[in-house]
Protein backbone atom coordinates (compact mmCIF):
# COMPACT_ATOMS: atom_id res chain seq x y z
CA UNK A 1 0.00 0.00 0.00
CA UNK A 2 1.33 3.42 -0.95
CA UNK A 3 2.12 5.67 1.98
CA UNK A 4 0.44 9.03 2.30
CA UNK A 5 2.86 11.92 1.82
CA UNK A 6 2.58 14.60 4.48
CA UNK A 7 5.49 16.86 3.48
CA UNK A 8 6.88 17.12 -0.02
CA UNK A 9 9.69 19.61 -0.59
CA UNK A 10 11.09 20.00 -4.07
CA UNK A 11 14.16 22.06 -5.05
CA UNK A 12 13.77 24.53 -2.21
CA UNK A 13 16.26 27.41 -2.31
CA UNK A 14 16.68 30.49 -0.18
CA UNK A 15 19.32 33.21 -0.21
CA UNK A 16 19.98 35.88 2.39
CA UNK A 17 21.88 38.51 0.44
CA UNK A 18 24.66 36.61 -1.28
CA UNK A 19 24.57 33.75 1.24
CA UNK A 20 22.78 30.65 -0.02
CA UNK A 21 21.20 29.19 3.12
CA UNK A 22 19.29 26.44 1.29
CA UNK A 23 20.24 25.05 -2.10
CA UNK A 24 17.77 22.88 -4.02
CA UNK A 25 16.72 20.85 -1.00
CA UNK A 26 14.22 18.06 -1.64
CA UNK A 27 12.77 15.48 0.74
CA UNK A 28 9.54 13.68 1.52
CA UNK A 29 7.95 12.87 4.86
CA UNK A 30 5.31 10.14 4.99
CA UNK A 31 2.39 9.78 7.35
CA UNK A 32 3.43 8.31 10.70
CA UNK A 33 7.12 9.06 10.16
CA UNK A 34 9.38 10.43 12.81
CA UNK A 35 11.56 12.12 10.26
CA UNK A 36 15.02 13.20 11.33
CA UNK A 37 16.30 16.41 9.82
CA UNK A 38 19.96 16.13 10.56
CA UNK A 39 22.78 18.53 9.98
CA UNK A 40 25.45 20.56 11.72
CA UNK A 41 24.77 24.07 12.99
CA UNK A 42 24.24 26.47 10.10
CA UNK A 43 23.44 23.65 7.65
CA UNK A 44 20.11 25.22 6.62
CA UNK A 45 17.76 23.16 8.80
CA UNK A 46 16.05 26.08 10.52
CA UNK A 47 15.71 28.03 7.27
CA UNK A 48 14.04 25.02 5.63
CA UNK A 49 11.71 24.58 8.60
CA UNK A 50 10.85 28.28 8.62
CA UNK A 51 9.97 27.93 4.93
CA UNK A 52 7.68 24.99 5.83
CA UNK A 53 5.90 27.21 8.35
CA UNK A 54 5.75 30.19 5.96
CA UNK A 55 7.92 32.28 8.27
CA UNK A 56 10.37 32.71 5.41
CA UNK A 57 9.49 33.02 1.74
CA UNK A 58 11.64 30.69 -0.36
CA UNK A 59 13.27 32.11 -3.49
CA UNK A 60 12.32 29.03 -5.49
CA UNK A 61 11.02 25.51 -5.06
CA UNK A 62 7.77 23.89 -4.06
CA UNK A 63 6.38 23.00 -0.66
CA UNK A 64 3.37 20.73 -0.36
CA UNK A 65 1.87 19.73 2.95
CA UNK A 66 -0.98 17.21 3.10
CA UNK A 67 -0.90 17.20 -0.71
CA UNK A 68 -1.63 20.93 -0.99
CA UNK A 69 0.54 23.87 -1.96
CA UNK A 70 1.59 25.82 1.15
CA UNK A 71 1.58 29.02 -0.85
CA UNK A 72 -2.07 28.70 -1.81
CA UNK A 73 -3.51 26.98 1.27
CA UNK A 74 -1.47 28.50 4.09
CA UNK A 75 -4.18 28.86 6.75
CA UNK A 76 -5.79 25.50 6.07
CA UNK A 77 -2.43 23.72 6.21
CA UNK A 78 -1.10 25.52 9.29
CA UNK A 79 -4.26 24.68 11.23
CA UNK A 80 -3.09 21.07 11.02
CA UNK A 81 0.53 21.74 12.00
CA UNK A 82 2.03 22.21 15.45
CA UNK A 83 5.54 23.53 15.76
CA UNK A 84 8.40 24.61 17.95
CA UNK A 85 11.03 26.63 16.15
CA UNK A 86 14.34 26.60 18.01
CA UNK A 87 13.52 27.54 21.60
CA UNK A 88 9.87 28.06 22.44
CA UNK A 89 9.35 31.64 23.55
CA UNK A 90 6.27 32.67 25.45
CA UNK A 91 4.78 35.81 26.92
CA UNK A 92 6.77 35.85 30.14
CA UNK A 93 4.32 38.12 31.92
CA UNK A 94 1.47 35.62 31.39
CA UNK A 95 0.82 32.28 33.08
CA UNK A 96 1.31 28.96 31.28
CA UNK A 97 -2.45 28.60 30.96
CA UNK A 98 -2.95 32.13 29.60
CA UNK A 99 -0.17 31.57 27.06
CA UNK A 100 -1.85 28.41 25.83
CA UNK A 101 -5.21 30.18 25.72
CA UNK A 102 -3.69 32.88 23.50
CA UNK A 103 -2.22 30.37 21.04
CA UNK A 104 -5.34 28.17 21.18
CA UNK A 105 -7.53 31.10 20.06
CA UNK A 106 -5.58 31.45 16.81
CA UNK A 107 -4.92 27.75 16.27
CA UNK A 108 -7.91 27.28 14.00
CA UNK A 109 -9.63 24.88 16.40
CA UNK A 110 -11.98 25.25 19.35
CA UNK A 111 -9.90 24.32 22.35
CA UNK A 112 -11.69 24.38 25.70
CA UNK A 113 -10.09 25.46 28.98
CA UNK A 114 -10.46 21.85 30.18
CA UNK A 115 -8.45 20.62 27.19
CA UNK A 116 -5.75 23.21 27.91
CA UNK A 117 -5.45 22.00 31.50
CA UNK A 118 -5.37 18.37 30.31
CA UNK A 119 -2.58 19.26 27.89
CA UNK A 120 -0.59 20.90 30.68
CA UNK A 121 -1.06 17.70 32.68
CA UNK A 122 0.13 15.66 29.66
CA UNK A 123 3.43 17.54 29.57
CA UNK A 124 3.82 17.48 33.35
CA UNK A 125 2.99 21.13 33.99
CA UNK A 126 -0.48 20.65 35.48
CA UNK A 127 0.54 22.08 38.84
CA UNK A 128 2.20 25.12 37.21
CA UNK A 129 -0.76 26.20 35.08
CA UNK A 130 -1.29 29.47 36.94
CA UNK A 131 2.42 30.30 37.28
CA UNK A 132 3.94 33.02 35.14
CA UNK A 133 6.28 31.72 32.43
CA UNK A 134 9.07 34.09 33.52
CA UNK A 135 9.76 31.71 36.42
CA UNK A 136 9.98 28.61 34.21
CA UNK A 137 13.19 26.70 33.54
CA UNK A 138 14.28 26.03 29.96
CA UNK A 139 13.02 22.45 30.22
CA UNK A 140 9.62 23.60 31.45
CA UNK A 141 9.38 26.05 28.55
CA UNK A 142 10.21 23.24 26.14
CA UNK A 143 7.43 21.12 27.63
CA UNK A 144 5.06 24.08 27.45
CA UNK A 145 6.17 24.47 23.84
CA UNK A 146 5.18 20.87 23.13
CA UNK A 147 1.82 21.47 24.85
CA UNK A 148 1.34 24.47 22.56
CA UNK A 149 2.07 22.36 19.48
CA UNK A 150 -0.50 19.74 20.49
CA UNK A 151 -3.36 22.02 21.58
CA UNK A 152 -5.27 21.91 18.33
CA UNK A 153 -4.55 18.20 17.75
CA UNK A 154 -2.45 18.69 14.60
CA UNK A 155 -1.55 15.77 12.35
CA UNK A 156 1.98 17.07 11.72
CA UNK A 157 4.37 18.24 14.40
CA UNK A 158 7.54 20.12 13.49
CA UNK A 159 10.17 20.32 16.19
CA UNK A 160 13.28 22.35 15.47
CA UNK A 161 16.10 21.50 17.87
CA UNK A 162 13.70 20.70 20.72
CA UNK A 163 16.39 19.56 23.14
CA UNK A 164 18.89 22.39 22.65
CA UNK A 165 20.09 23.75 25.97
CA UNK A 166 18.43 21.06 28.05
CA UNK A 167 20.16 19.08 30.78
CA UNK A 168 20.34 15.26 30.34
CA UNK A 169 17.16 14.76 32.36
CA UNK A 170 15.36 17.34 30.23
CA UNK A 171 16.57 15.67 27.03
CA UNK A 172 15.23 12.31 28.19
CA UNK A 173 11.89 13.88 29.15
CA UNK A 174 11.45 15.55 25.75
CA UNK A 175 12.58 12.42 23.93
CA UNK A 176 10.05 10.30 25.83
CA UNK A 177 7.37 12.88 25.11
CA UNK A 178 8.11 12.67 21.38
CA UNK A 179 8.00 8.88 21.50
CA UNK A 180 4.64 9.05 23.28
CA UNK A 181 3.31 11.30 20.51
CA UNK A 182 4.41 8.79 17.93
CA UNK A 183 3.30 5.67 19.74
CA UNK A 184 0.11 6.86 21.48
CA UNK A 185 -1.16 9.49 19.06
CA UNK A 186 0.39 8.31 15.77
CA UNK A 187 1.57 11.83 14.89
CA UNK A 188 3.84 12.56 11.96
CA UNK A 189 6.89 14.31 13.38
CA UNK A 190 9.63 16.27 11.63
CA UNK A 191 12.47 16.48 14.10
CA UNK A 192 15.37 18.75 13.30
CA UNK A 193 18.49 18.22 15.33
CA UNK A 194 22.24 18.21 15.35
CA UNK A 195 22.07 15.70 18.22
CA UNK A 196 22.84 12.53 16.32
CA UNK A 197 21.90 10.20 19.14
CA UNK A 198 18.50 11.83 19.32
CA UNK A 199 17.73 11.11 15.66
CA UNK A 200 19.11 7.59 15.96
CA UNK A 201 16.91 6.83 18.96
CA UNK A 202 13.70 8.42 17.76
CA UNK A 203 13.57 8.72 13.97
CA UNK A 204 12.64 6.03 11.47
CA UNK A 205 13.58 8.11 8.39
CA UNK A 206 15.95 10.99 7.92
CA UNK A 207 17.64 13.42 5.61
CA UNK A 208 21.13 14.76 6.16
CA UNK A 209 21.63 18.38 5.21
CA UNK A 210 24.91 20.24 5.04
CA UNK A 211 25.85 23.67 3.70
CA UNK A 212 22.29 24.12 2.49
CA UNK A 213 22.20 20.88 0.49
CA UNK A 214 20.35 17.65 1.21
CA UNK A 215 23.02 14.99 1.00
CA UNK A 216 21.19 11.75 1.64
CA UNK A 217 17.66 10.63 2.49
CA UNK A 218 16.33 7.26 3.58
CA UNK A 219 15.35 5.09 6.53
CA UNK A 220 17.67 5.31 9.51
CA UNK A 221 18.11 1.52 9.53
CA UNK A 222 18.99 1.35 5.85
CA UNK A 223 21.38 4.26 5.99
CA UNK A 224 23.19 2.91 9.01
CA UNK A 225 23.34 -0.68 7.86
CA UNK A 226 24.34 -0.05 4.28
CA UNK A 227 27.83 0.95 5.30
CA UNK A 228 30.58 -0.96 6.98
CA UNK A 229 30.63 -0.94 10.72
CA UNK A 230 33.45 0.40 12.80
CA UNK A 231 34.33 -2.16 15.47
CA UNK A 232 36.63 -1.49 18.40
CA UNK A 233 38.35 -4.64 19.67
CA UNK A 234 40.26 -5.08 22.91
CA UNK A 235 42.62 -8.05 22.85
CA UNK A 236 45.81 -9.13 24.66
CA UNK A 237 48.04 -8.47 21.59
CA UNK A 238 46.60 -5.87 19.23
CA UNK A 239 49.56 -5.95 16.81
CA UNK A 240 49.22 -9.67 16.03
CA UNK A 241 45.45 -9.36 15.85
CA UNK A 242 45.79 -6.60 13.22
CA UNK A 243 47.98 -8.90 11.07
CA UNK A 244 45.49 -11.76 11.40
CA UNK A 245 42.50 -9.60 10.48
CA UNK A 246 44.32 -8.11 7.49
CA UNK A 247 45.23 -11.56 6.25
CA UNK A 248 41.82 -13.14 6.76
CA UNK A 249 39.37 -10.31 6.09
CA UNK A 250 41.26 -7.69 4.06
CA UNK A 251 39.26 -4.83 5.67
CA UNK A 252 38.86 -1.42 4.09
CA UNK A 253 40.56 0.18 7.06
CA UNK A 254 42.22 -1.10 10.23
CA UNK A 255 43.99 0.93 12.94
CA UNK A 256 45.93 -0.16 15.97
CA UNK A 257 44.91 2.24 18.73
CA UNK A 258 47.20 0.88 21.46
CA UNK A 259 49.00 -2.33 22.37
CA UNK A 260 45.65 -3.82 23.35
CA UNK A 261 43.13 -1.97 21.19
CA UNK A 262 42.35 -1.79 17.50
CA UNK A 263 39.56 -0.46 15.29
CA UNK A 264 38.46 -2.06 12.07
CA UNK A 265 35.90 -1.17 9.38
CA UNK A 266 34.12 -4.36 8.50
CA UNK A 267 30.73 -5.45 7.26
CA UNK A 268 28.32 -5.98 10.13
CA UNK A 269 27.53 -9.52 8.89
CA UNK A 270 31.18 -10.52 9.22
CA UNK A 271 31.56 -9.48 12.88
CA UNK A 272 30.60 -12.94 14.29
CA UNK A 273 33.12 -14.58 11.92
CA UNK A 274 35.81 -12.10 13.00
CA UNK A 275 35.13 -12.85 16.67
CA UNK A 276 35.33 -16.58 16.02
CA UNK A 277 38.66 -16.28 14.16
CA UNK A 278 40.25 -14.23 16.94
CA UNK A 279 39.15 -16.73 19.60
CA UNK A 280 40.29 -19.72 17.52
CA UNK A 281 43.68 -18.05 16.97
CA UNK A 282 44.12 -17.99 20.73
CA UNK A 283 43.71 -14.25 21.37
CA UNK A 284 42.28 -13.27 24.73
CA UNK A 285 39.31 -11.23 23.54
CA UNK A 286 38.35 -8.73 26.29
CA UNK A 287 35.71 -6.76 24.42
CA UNK A 288 34.29 -6.12 20.98
CA UNK A 289 32.22 -2.98 20.54
CA UNK A 290 30.44 -1.88 17.39
CA UNK A 291 31.20 1.85 17.00
CA UNK A 292 29.67 2.32 13.58
CA UNK A 293 26.66 4.42 14.44
CA UNK A 294 24.98 7.48 13.13
CA UNK A 295 27.72 9.77 14.36
CA UNK A 296 30.32 8.11 12.19
CA UNK A 297 27.96 7.88 9.28
CA UNK A 298 27.06 11.53 9.66
CA UNK A 299 30.67 12.72 9.80
CA UNK A 300 31.63 10.49 6.90
CA UNK A 301 28.69 11.68 4.81
CA UNK A 302 29.37 15.33 5.49
CA UNK A 303 33.09 14.97 4.81
CA UNK A 304 32.41 13.17 1.55
CA UNK B 1 -9.68 35.08 13.61
CA UNK B 2 -9.16 38.87 13.46
CA UNK B 3 -11.48 39.43 16.43
CA UNK B 4 -9.92 36.57 18.38
CA UNK B 5 -6.43 37.93 17.85
CA UNK B 6 -7.53 41.48 18.71
CA UNK B 7 -8.79 40.03 22.01
CA UNK B 8 -5.39 38.32 22.42
CA UNK B 9 -3.62 41.60 21.77
CA UNK B 10 -5.73 43.39 24.35
CA UNK B 11 -4.91 40.70 26.91
CA UNK B 12 -1.21 41.18 26.17
CA UNK B 13 -1.50 44.97 26.52
CA UNK B 14 -3.47 44.65 29.77
CA UNK B 15 -0.92 42.22 31.20
CA UNK B 16 2.12 44.44 30.61
CA UNK B 17 3.06 46.82 33.44
CA UNK B 18 4.18 49.47 30.90
CA UNK B 19 0.57 49.79 29.71
CA UNK B 20 -0.36 51.30 33.05
CA UNK B 21 2.56 53.75 32.95
CA UNK B 22 0.56 56.01 30.63
CA UNK B 23 -2.52 56.00 32.82
CA UNK B 24 -0.43 56.49 35.96
CA UNK B 25 1.70 59.27 34.48
CA UNK B 26 -1.40 61.01 33.16
CA UNK B 27 -3.10 60.87 36.55
CA UNK B 28 -0.02 62.25 38.31
CA UNK B 29 0.56 65.01 35.73
CA UNK B 30 -3.06 66.15 35.81
CA UNK B 31 -3.02 65.97 39.61
CA UNK B 32 0.05 68.25 39.63
CA UNK B 33 -1.55 70.72 37.19
CA UNK B 34 -4.80 70.84 39.16
CA UNK B 35 -2.88 71.29 42.43
CA UNK B 36 -0.75 74.06 40.91
CA UNK B 37 -3.78 75.86 39.46
CA UNK B 38 -5.67 75.54 42.74
CA UNK B 39 -2.70 77.01 44.60
CA UNK B 40 -1.68 79.76 42.19
CA UNK B 41 -4.16 79.79 39.29
CA UNK B 42 -5.60 83.25 39.97
CA UNK B 43 -2.23 84.99 39.73
CA UNK B 44 -1.33 83.01 36.58
CA UNK B 45 -4.55 84.04 34.88
CA UNK B 46 -4.26 87.67 36.01
CA UNK B 47 -0.80 87.72 34.42
CA UNK B 48 -2.47 86.90 31.07
CA UNK B 49 -5.49 89.18 31.54
CA UNK B 50 -3.43 92.17 32.74
CA UNK B 51 -2.51 93.07 29.16
CA UNK B 52 -6.23 93.35 28.29
CA UNK B 53 -7.38 95.17 31.44
CA UNK B 54 -7.03 98.61 29.89
CA UNK B 55 -9.60 97.76 27.23
CA UNK B 56 -11.64 95.00 28.87
CA UNK B 57 -13.21 94.41 32.24
CA UNK B 58 -13.19 90.80 33.52
CA UNK B 59 -15.99 89.73 35.85
CA UNK B 60 -16.82 86.34 37.33
CA UNK B 61 -14.77 83.25 37.99
CA UNK B 62 -12.01 83.02 35.35
CA UNK B 63 -10.19 80.08 36.93
CA UNK B 64 -12.86 77.44 36.44
CA UNK B 65 -13.07 73.79 35.38
CA UNK B 66 -13.37 74.64 31.69
CA UNK B 67 -10.20 76.75 31.66
CA UNK B 68 -8.26 74.12 33.62
CA UNK B 69 -9.45 71.36 31.26
CA UNK B 70 -8.33 73.46 28.28
CA UNK B 71 -4.92 74.11 29.88
CA UNK B 72 -4.50 70.42 30.69
CA UNK B 73 -5.32 69.43 27.11
CA UNK B 74 -2.91 72.00 25.73
CA UNK B 75 -0.08 70.91 28.00
CA UNK B 76 -0.49 67.16 27.71
CA UNK B 77 -1.26 66.59 24.05
CA UNK B 78 2.47 67.14 23.52
CA UNK B 79 3.46 64.46 26.03
CA UNK B 80 0.81 61.82 25.54
CA UNK B 81 2.30 60.59 22.22
CA UNK B 82 5.29 59.30 24.21
CA UNK B 83 2.98 57.39 26.55
CA UNK B 84 1.10 55.94 23.58
CA UNK B 85 4.30 55.03 21.69
CA UNK B 86 5.61 53.24 24.79
CA UNK B 87 2.91 50.63 24.28
CA UNK B 88 2.18 50.68 20.55
CA UNK B 89 5.87 50.84 19.51
CA UNK B 90 6.31 47.49 21.22
CA UNK B 91 3.41 45.68 19.60
CA UNK B 92 5.31 44.05 16.71
CA UNK B 93 8.97 44.58 17.60
CA UNK B 94 8.32 43.37 21.16
CA UNK B 95 7.14 40.03 19.73
CA UNK B 96 10.31 39.85 17.63
CA UNK B 97 12.49 40.66 20.65
CA UNK B 98 10.73 38.05 22.79
CA UNK B 99 10.75 35.43 20.02
CA UNK B 100 6.97 34.96 20.17
CA UNK B 101 6.65 36.34 16.63
CA UNK B 102 7.73 32.89 15.36
CA UNK B 103 4.90 31.20 17.22
CA UNK B 104 2.40 33.86 16.18
CA UNK B 105 3.32 33.91 12.48
CA UNK B 106 3.32 30.12 12.17
CA UNK B 107 -0.34 29.94 13.23
CA UNK B 108 -3.21 29.80 10.72
CA UNK B 109 -3.79 33.53 10.88
CA UNK B 110 -2.75 35.78 8.02
CA UNK B 111 -0.05 38.35 8.58
CA UNK B 112 -2.48 41.06 7.50
CA UNK B 113 -4.82 39.95 10.30
CA UNK B 114 -1.92 40.02 12.77
CA UNK B 115 -1.13 43.64 11.82
CA UNK B 116 -4.79 44.69 11.83
CA UNK B 117 -5.45 43.09 15.20
CA UNK B 118 -2.46 44.92 16.64
CA UNK B 119 -3.70 48.16 15.09
CA UNK B 120 -7.19 47.67 16.57
CA UNK B 121 -5.76 46.83 19.99
CA UNK B 122 -3.49 49.89 19.78
CA UNK B 123 -6.50 52.01 18.76
CA UNK B 124 -8.48 50.74 21.75
CA UNK B 125 -5.56 51.48 24.09
CA UNK B 126 -5.24 54.99 22.62
CA UNK B 127 -8.98 55.46 23.08
CA UNK B 128 -8.75 54.44 26.75
CA UNK B 129 -5.88 56.91 27.29
CA UNK B 130 -7.87 59.68 25.57
CA UNK B 131 -11.00 58.91 27.59
CA UNK B 132 -8.96 58.86 30.80
CA UNK B 133 -7.47 62.20 29.83
CA UNK B 134 -11.00 63.52 29.19
CA UNK B 135 -12.37 62.24 32.49
CA UNK B 136 -9.49 63.70 34.48
CA UNK B 137 -9.28 66.96 32.55
CA UNK B 138 -12.96 67.84 32.23
CA UNK B 139 -14.79 66.08 35.02
CA UNK B 140 -12.19 66.32 37.79
CA UNK B 141 -11.47 69.96 36.89
CA UNK B 142 -15.17 70.76 37.04
CA UNK B 143 -15.43 68.94 40.34
CA UNK B 144 -12.48 70.83 41.84
CA UNK B 145 -12.95 74.28 40.28
CA UNK B 146 -16.61 74.41 39.33
CA UNK B 147 -17.86 75.59 35.97
CA UNK B 148 -17.81 78.96 34.21
CA UNK B 149 -17.15 80.77 30.93
CA UNK B 150 -14.01 79.79 29.05
CA UNK B 151 -11.45 82.38 28.15
CA UNK B 152 -9.17 81.29 25.33
CA UNK B 153 -6.19 83.23 24.06
CA UNK B 154 -5.32 82.40 20.49
CA UNK B 155 -3.54 84.02 17.55
CA UNK B 156 -6.60 86.12 16.67
CA UNK B 157 -6.94 87.47 20.20
CA UNK B 158 -9.05 86.69 23.21
CA UNK B 159 -12.18 84.52 22.81
CA UNK B 160 -14.73 84.21 25.58
CA UNK B 161 -16.99 81.18 25.23
CA UNK B 162 -20.12 81.03 27.38
CA UNK B 163 -20.45 78.13 29.82
CA UNK B 164 -23.45 76.68 27.96
CA UNK B 165 -21.50 76.54 24.68
CA UNK B 166 -18.46 74.59 25.83
CA UNK B 167 -19.14 70.92 26.53
CA UNK B 168 -19.79 69.95 22.88
CA UNK B 169 -16.54 71.67 21.94
CA UNK B 170 -14.64 69.53 24.42
CA UNK B 171 -16.41 66.42 23.06
CA UNK B 172 -15.39 67.12 19.47
CA UNK B 173 -11.94 68.35 20.52
CA UNK B 174 -11.31 64.99 22.20
CA UNK B 175 -12.44 63.20 19.02
CA UNK B 176 -9.85 65.10 16.93
CA UNK B 177 -7.22 64.70 19.66
CA UNK B 178 -7.94 60.97 19.56
CA UNK B 179 -7.38 60.94 15.81
CA UNK B 180 -4.04 62.74 16.31
CA UNK B 181 -2.96 60.24 18.95
CA UNK B 182 -4.13 57.35 16.77
CA UNK B 183 -1.87 58.67 14.01
CA UNK B 184 1.04 58.56 16.45
CA UNK B 185 0.05 55.04 17.54
CA UNK B 186 -0.12 53.90 13.89
CA UNK B 187 3.26 55.48 13.16
CA UNK B 188 4.89 53.63 16.05
CA UNK B 189 3.22 50.33 15.04
CA UNK B 190 4.54 50.89 11.51
CA UNK B 191 8.07 51.57 12.77
CA UNK B 192 7.70 48.53 15.01
CA UNK B 193 7.34 46.32 11.91
CA UNK B 194 10.80 47.42 10.77
CA UNK B 195 12.54 46.78 14.11
CA UNK B 196 13.56 43.81 16.19
CA UNK B 197 13.64 45.65 19.52
CA UNK B 198 11.17 47.77 21.48
CA UNK B 199 13.23 50.90 22.12
CA UNK B 200 13.97 51.76 18.46
CA UNK B 201 10.36 52.38 17.33
CA UNK B 202 9.53 54.37 20.48
CA UNK B 203 12.55 56.64 20.08
CA UNK B 204 12.04 56.91 16.32
CA UNK B 205 8.39 57.91 16.78
CA UNK B 206 9.31 60.70 19.17
CA UNK B 207 12.17 61.79 16.89
CA UNK B 208 9.80 62.03 13.91
CA UNK B 209 7.28 64.05 15.96
CA UNK B 210 10.01 66.43 17.15
CA UNK B 211 11.52 66.85 13.66
CA UNK B 212 8.12 67.42 12.01
CA UNK B 213 7.10 69.86 14.76
CA UNK B 214 10.31 71.84 14.28
CA UNK B 215 9.82 71.89 10.50
CA UNK B 216 6.22 73.01 11.07
CA UNK B 217 7.22 75.85 13.35
CA UNK B 218 10.13 77.12 11.23
CA UNK B 219 9.14 80.19 9.27
CA UNK B 220 11.17 79.17 6.21
CA UNK B 221 9.56 79.22 2.78
CA UNK B 222 11.33 76.07 1.62
CA UNK B 223 9.14 74.04 4.02
CA UNK B 224 5.90 75.82 3.17
CA UNK B 225 4.88 73.26 0.57
CA UNK B 226 5.21 70.27 2.89
CA UNK B 227 3.92 71.78 6.13
CA UNK B 228 0.22 71.26 5.28
CA UNK B 229 0.88 67.52 4.80
CA UNK B 230 2.78 66.86 8.01
CA UNK B 231 0.57 65.13 10.55
CA UNK B 232 2.14 67.19 13.33
CA UNK B 233 0.70 70.34 11.71
CA UNK B 234 -2.77 68.92 12.37
CA UNK B 235 -2.17 67.45 15.82
CA UNK B 236 -3.28 70.68 17.49
CA UNK B 237 -6.34 71.18 15.29
CA UNK B 238 -8.55 70.20 18.25
CA UNK B 239 -7.90 73.75 19.45
CA UNK B 240 -9.94 75.09 16.52
CA UNK B 241 -13.13 73.96 18.29
CA UNK B 242 -12.46 76.74 20.79
CA UNK B 243 -12.48 79.48 18.17
CA UNK B 244 -15.48 81.61 17.35
CA UNK B 245 -16.80 80.79 14.77
CA UNK B 246 -15.50 77.22 14.58
CA UNK B 247 -13.52 76.74 11.30
CA UNK B 248 -15.11 73.42 10.39
CA UNK B 249 -13.49 73.39 6.92
CA UNK B 250 -10.01 73.59 8.42
CA UNK B 251 -10.85 70.92 10.96
CA UNK B 252 -12.24 68.62 8.25
CA UNK B 253 -9.06 69.15 6.26
CA UNK B 254 -7.01 68.13 9.30
CA UNK B 255 -9.22 65.09 9.88
CA UNK B 256 -8.78 63.98 6.26
CA UNK B 257 -4.98 64.40 6.44
CA UNK B 258 -4.76 62.50 9.74
CA UNK B 259 -6.99 59.70 8.39
CA UNK B 260 -4.88 59.54 5.21
CA UNK B 261 -1.76 59.15 7.37
CA UNK B 262 -3.42 56.35 9.35
CA UNK B 263 -4.49 54.46 6.22
CA UNK B 264 -1.08 54.89 4.57
CA UNK B 265 0.83 53.83 7.68
CA UNK B 266 -1.36 50.75 8.21
CA UNK B 267 -0.88 49.89 4.52
CA UNK B 268 2.91 50.21 4.80
CA UNK B 269 2.89 48.06 7.96
CA UNK B 270 0.83 45.32 6.29
CA UNK B 271 3.07 45.38 3.20
CA UNK B 272 6.28 45.27 5.24
CA UNK B 273 5.07 42.57 7.63
CA UNK B 274 3.82 40.38 4.80
CA UNK B 275 7.18 40.61 3.03
CA UNK B 276 9.23 40.12 6.18
CA UNK B 277 11.27 36.95 6.63
CA UNK B 278 10.96 36.00 10.26
CA UNK B 279 14.46 34.95 11.21
CA UNK B 280 14.53 36.07 14.86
Amino acid sequence: MEQQTIIKVRNLSKKFGSFEAVKNVSFTVNKGDVFGFLGPNGAGKSTTIRCLLSLISPDSGEIELFGKSLNKNRSEILSNVGSIIEKPDFYKYLSAQKNLEIFARISGANVSRKEILEMLDFVGLGDRAKHKVKGFSHGMKQRLGIAQTLLHKPELIILDEPTTGLDPQGIIEIRNLILRLKNEQNKTILLSSHQLSEIELIANRMVIINQGKAIVEGTVTELLNSEETLVRIEVDEAGSAVQLIQAKFNPQEITQISSKELEVFISKSRVPELTKELVLAGFALHSIEPKRKLEDYFIKTIQS
Amino acid sequence: MLLKNTYNELIKILSKPRSYLGLGALTILIGIIIFAMKADGESMVSFVTSSFEQTLSFNGKLVNGNLIAFIILQMLVVHIPLLIALVTGDLISGEAAMGTIRMLASKPISRTSIVLSKFFAGAIYTFVITIWLGILAVFVSHWVFGTGDLMVLNSDGLVILPESDILWRFGLAFCVAYLSLLTVATLSICLSAFAENSIGPIVATMAIIIIFTIIGSLDVSVFDSIKPYLFTTHMASWRSFFEQPVPFDEIMNSVVILLTHIVLLVGITIFKFNKKDITS
